[in-house]
């Protein structure tokens, strides 16, 4: 039983503090000065040497930003957060660009070395690592406010496909950029993503070619490192007709007292039957037992099914922030277009979790999706809130949505908030909901056959999130399950 | 908010300054009412609680009241719909004994107008709004251990000399420990109108209120009713609610288990045609361990009919051993109709079993084919599973006379389907 072992070995493994992520890098680092302002975006674009038109745009977010209120809607508290008290530029110091690996201070290597994120390409020698059968992924380093290094980047324009920080393609394939870059959540969609859009620093940047599939796994890596700082990263990835991609995406963020905000804008872009695979292993600092410090995760993540066939899943597992304030959707425009969403949102100690999905069926025969597991523990608060839209011209359109909540203590909270707008005969909807505790005769059963109680609620949640975990690629899932465990410690018994 | 609503509002502030010492009782409690409405407003699409449904109608009314005399005729169609059955009757927003007939076992007690206890349901729009202008209700109290029902309440509102009045009930039930009370609420009507009526009920331990809710308002009113019940330990609360007539209808339920094994029901059926927009909004609290609620919600829509169902359960932390149970099902006969459904659970305790569920769709094609293979021509098999979805809500009324007067106002309004 592989599930176990991994559920056993990873709450052996871990320490009394449980993240162990949490350490920080001592590295020189170019900040802008603290405040959000006009001068401030004009310092981001110079930076980046972006181009007029780029300014142009970011200024407008700013505009529309400043003209915002911060939204109240969702299930979550926290003290208000003085914006003009954060950097918006962090980058760690360097001369020049790194041309290659080898010029990357060793310093910051060594960080994601220590995170288990592997950024030297292997050389993989003829029968040496024969056992060794692990998948290549290419990987986009997100160190703060830049991006440090992308990994086989080679291989991948030898297929074609586009892989490298936003930043830079900008500057080479400007045109995608110019076309796509907010054409799925505009400048001043809401408050953060106008926020995002205003003051964006980097993030990764995808485009596959028509008819291509890419060879590998690509994934984006995030860490957010310096104090006081603000993360806003923004991601593109449009996949032409025909193409296939699965994406994946990473995050952690060191141990303290305050608490940093993470306002990240992602676009989804699918033409005709293109696929696009978006899973996430959501792991940013959640904050101590007390509640104190952790990061606020306040993600704009949306994509639209441009073309007929095409499809977007989105994957999640939510176990970090101490405020997680994020909705995957899809706008279903192709006919025949497919979204899907599948999350495991834990919450444990003073951890808030409002999350969900949007699924606007708008072409015919669209389906969609929607698996949602939530996990609380402790004294946090745990919130699914969707919403599926059934337009007007959405024949024959599919919904099914599943949500499952599980409390662990009766000092924890589990809210299910789901809006259902049909406005055509030939759609059906479908939501079911439930919201119950690991039940007593599982839990004997397990403790029956000599597993702790600790372990036993492991395996049980693990089993509860299957429908999950099981649309995670492999190496995802192995960190998930991990993760799911770490989570939760401490809260049994 | 809109500028239709910002005046409505403003209307119903200088209304209120002019007819004030005119009404009975006390103005202290209207008074106050006025504040709240004067600093809440009435809501707009942008309150979450109003998401779906917009006031827009209000525009239209003065907020008067209409007319209190009224021929008898007028009432007697109304009067001869109630089989007989003991009957409390309200035209225009004023009680009228004489078309009344009471059981002994009931005691009316004297109508006097007061903000209710708790300060959320104070804050509420229409329940300010309906304190300052209530001007009678019913207020019956069943003594302890005694059996009643089932009695008829019929409010009727008949035009009259102004244009779109307002009428403001205000209900009051009381139901001793171990009462039991069969209470079918009818709402009807004719002409253009805007009823805002507010019903408080107590269930004290062990009692039973069964309460059936046939409204069948004037297709040209926008009917407004909130309803506040309180269960205790072991009481029960049992509903159904038949929503057929009015323009713009809303009956919103905030329902509050508060002692050990109380059960609620809250069963709607919705059955709407042409432009109608009707509202199903609850709140099911429970405040206390081992309670239990149920609610199946029914929508028809027809045309560019408009359903909406917003059903929140909340579960306390000291709720534990709570079995909730939430279903809507909508189905959607015309590609300009809509629904929009939002079953929501806000839970805080461990120990639950809580459910919700929301299917909204078309005929299933299968059922149509197994009726048509066996020679049922398609009108009829279509009609025959439409009136089905919605007959078998009806078999939950326990009481034969009440279910009796639900189908006959069920069977009168197939008609507007066109079938």
């Amino acid at each position: 039983m592989p599930v176990v072992a991994e559920t056993l070995d990873a709450v052996q493994s871990v320490t009394q503090s449980g993240y162990k992520w949490g350490f920080e890098t001592a590295i020189e680092m170019d900040l802008a000065p603290k405040g959000l302002n006009e001068d401030i975006i004009r310092l981001i674009s110079s930076r980046k040497q972006e181009p007029e038109w780029l300014l142009a745009w970011r200024l407008k977010a700013y505009a529309a930003w400043c003209a915002m209120t911060e939204p109240v809607w969702a299930k979550v508290h926290h003290a208000p957060i003085d914006y003009q008290d954060l950097h918006y530029y962090a980058a760690p110091k360097q001369k020049a660009g790194p041309r290659s690996l080898d010029e990357v201070d060793p310093e910051l290597l060594a960080t994601y070395e220590k995170l288990g994120i592997p950024l030297r390409e292997r050389a993989i020698l003829a029968g040496v690592e024969g056992a060794d059968t692990r998948p290549d992924v290419a990987v986009d380093a997100v160190f703060d406010s830049v991006s440090v290094a992308t990994t086989f980047r080679e291989t991948l324009r030898k297929a074609g496909v586009v892989f490298c920080p936003i930043s830079e393609a900008v500057h080479e394939v400007p045109e995608l950029v110019q076309r796509y870059l907010g054409s799925v959540v505009p400048a001043g969609d809401n408050f953060f993503a106008a926020l995002n859009s205003a003051v964006f620093t980097d993030g990764s940047f995808v485009y596959i070619p028509k008819g291509v599939r890419c060879p590998m796994e690509l994934s984006t890596y995030f860490r957010i490192n310096a104090r006081n700082t603000g993360q806003f990263e923004r991601t593109l990835i449009i996949a032409d007709e025909g193409s296939h991609v699965s994406y994946l995406e990473g995050c952690t963020a060191p141990m303290r007292d305050e608490n940093q905000l993470h306002a990240a804008v992602v676009e989804l872009v699918a033409l005709d039957d293109a696929q696009i695979k978006y899973s996430t292993v959501q792991n940013w600092y959640p904050g101590d037992a007390n509640g104190r410090g952790g990061i606020y995760n306040f993600v704009t993540k949306r994509g639209a099914c441009r073309g007929a066939r095409s499809k977007i899943s989105w994957t999640q597992v939510e176990t970090g922030s101490a405020i997680t304030w994020k909705y995957p959707s899809c706008i279903l425009q192709g006919d025949d277009s497919v979204g899907e969403f599948y999350s495991v949102a834990v919450t444990n100690n003073h951890q808030q979790a409002d999350t969900g999905t949007k699924m606007i069926h708008i072409g015919r025969n669209t389906r969609s999706t929607i698996v949602s597991k939530g996990i609380s523990a402790g004294q946090s608060n745990n919130t699914y809130r969707g919403l599926v839209r059934i337009m007007p011209k959405a024949h024959g359109a599919r919904n099914h949505t599943q949500c499952d909540s599980l409390l662990i203590g009766d000092r924890c909270g589990a809210h299910t908030v789901p809006y259902i707008e049909s406005r055509n005969p030939s759609g059906r909807v479908e939501h079911e909901a439930t919201t119950s505790k690991i039940a007593e005769d599982q839990l004997f059963y397990c403790r029956q056959r000599g597993l702790s109680e600790e372990d036993a609620v492991g395996l049980i949640v693990n089993g509860f999130c299957k429908d999950v975990l099981k649309e995670l690629p492999m190496e995802f899932a192995v960190e998930a399950q991990k993760l799911l465990s770490v989570s939760l410690e401490g809260s049994v018994g | 908010m809109s500028a239709t609503l910002e005046q409505a509002g403003s209307r119903a502030l200088a209304h209120f300054q002019a007819v004030r010492d005119r009404l009975p009782g006390c103005p202290d409690a209207r008074v106050a009412a006025a504040e709240v409405f004067r600093s809440r407003g009435l809501p707009s699409r942008r309150d979450e609680a109003w998401r779906y449904t917009s006031l827009r109608d209000l525009g239209a009314t003065s907020f008067a009241a209409p007319e209190a005399e009224v021929s008898p005729d007028a009432a007697a169609e109304w009067i001869s719909l109630t089989r007989g059955l003991p009957r409390i009757v309200f035209v225009n927003g004023r009680l009228r004994p004489e078309l009344s007939s009471l059981p002994a076992a009931i005691s009316l007690g004297s109508f006097e107008v007061s903000a209710p206890k708790d300060a959320t349901a104070a804050a509420l729009p229409f329940v300010a709004l309906n304190t300052m202008f209530a001007e009678d209700g019913m207020v019956i109290t069943v003594d302890p251990d005694i059996e009643c029902g089932p009695v008829v309440l019929l409010a009727l509102t008949v035009g009259g000399n102004v244009d779109m009045p307002a009428v403001c009930l205000r209900h009051r039930i009381a139901l001793r420990s171990g009462a039991r009370l069969t209470l079918v609420e009818v709402a009807a009507g004719s002409g253009r109108y805007f009823a805002n009526c507010v019903m408080e009920a107590e269930v004290a331990d062990g009692a039973k209120l069964s309460h059936v809710r046939i409204q069948r308002e004037s297709i040209d009113a926008t009917t407004l009713s909130t309803l506040f019940v309180d269960a205790s330990a072991g009481a029960t609360y049992d509903s159904f609610t038949l929503a057929l007539g009015g323009k713009l209808a809303r009956a919103e339920v905030h329902a509050r288990l508060a002692g050990p094994g109380a059960t609620v029901h809250l069963n709607a059926a919705q059955l709407l045609a042409g432009s109608q927009h009707a509202d199903v909004t609850t709140v099911v609290s429970h405040d206390a361990p081992a309670c239990a609620s149920r609610q199946t919600v029914k929508n028809i829509l027809a045309d560019r009919a408009h359903g909406v169902f917003q059903g929140k359960i909340e579960v306390a932390r000291a709720a534990q051993k709570t079995d909730g149970y939430q279903m809507n099902q909508a189905l959607l006969l015309s590609p300009e109709a809509e629904i929009d459904s939002k079953p929501e659970l806000e839970i805080f305790a461990d120990d639950v079993k809580c459910s919700h569920g929301a299917t909204v769709g078309e005929l299933d094609g299968d059922q149509i084919f197994y009726l048509r293979s066996r020679g049922v021509p398609e009108r009829d098999a279509r009609t025959l599973l439409i009136r089905a979805f919605l007959a078998e809500s009806l078999a939950d009324i326990e009481d034969a006379e009440a279910r009796r007067m639900a189908e006959d106002a069920l069977e009168g309004s197939w008609e507007k389907l066109g079938r």
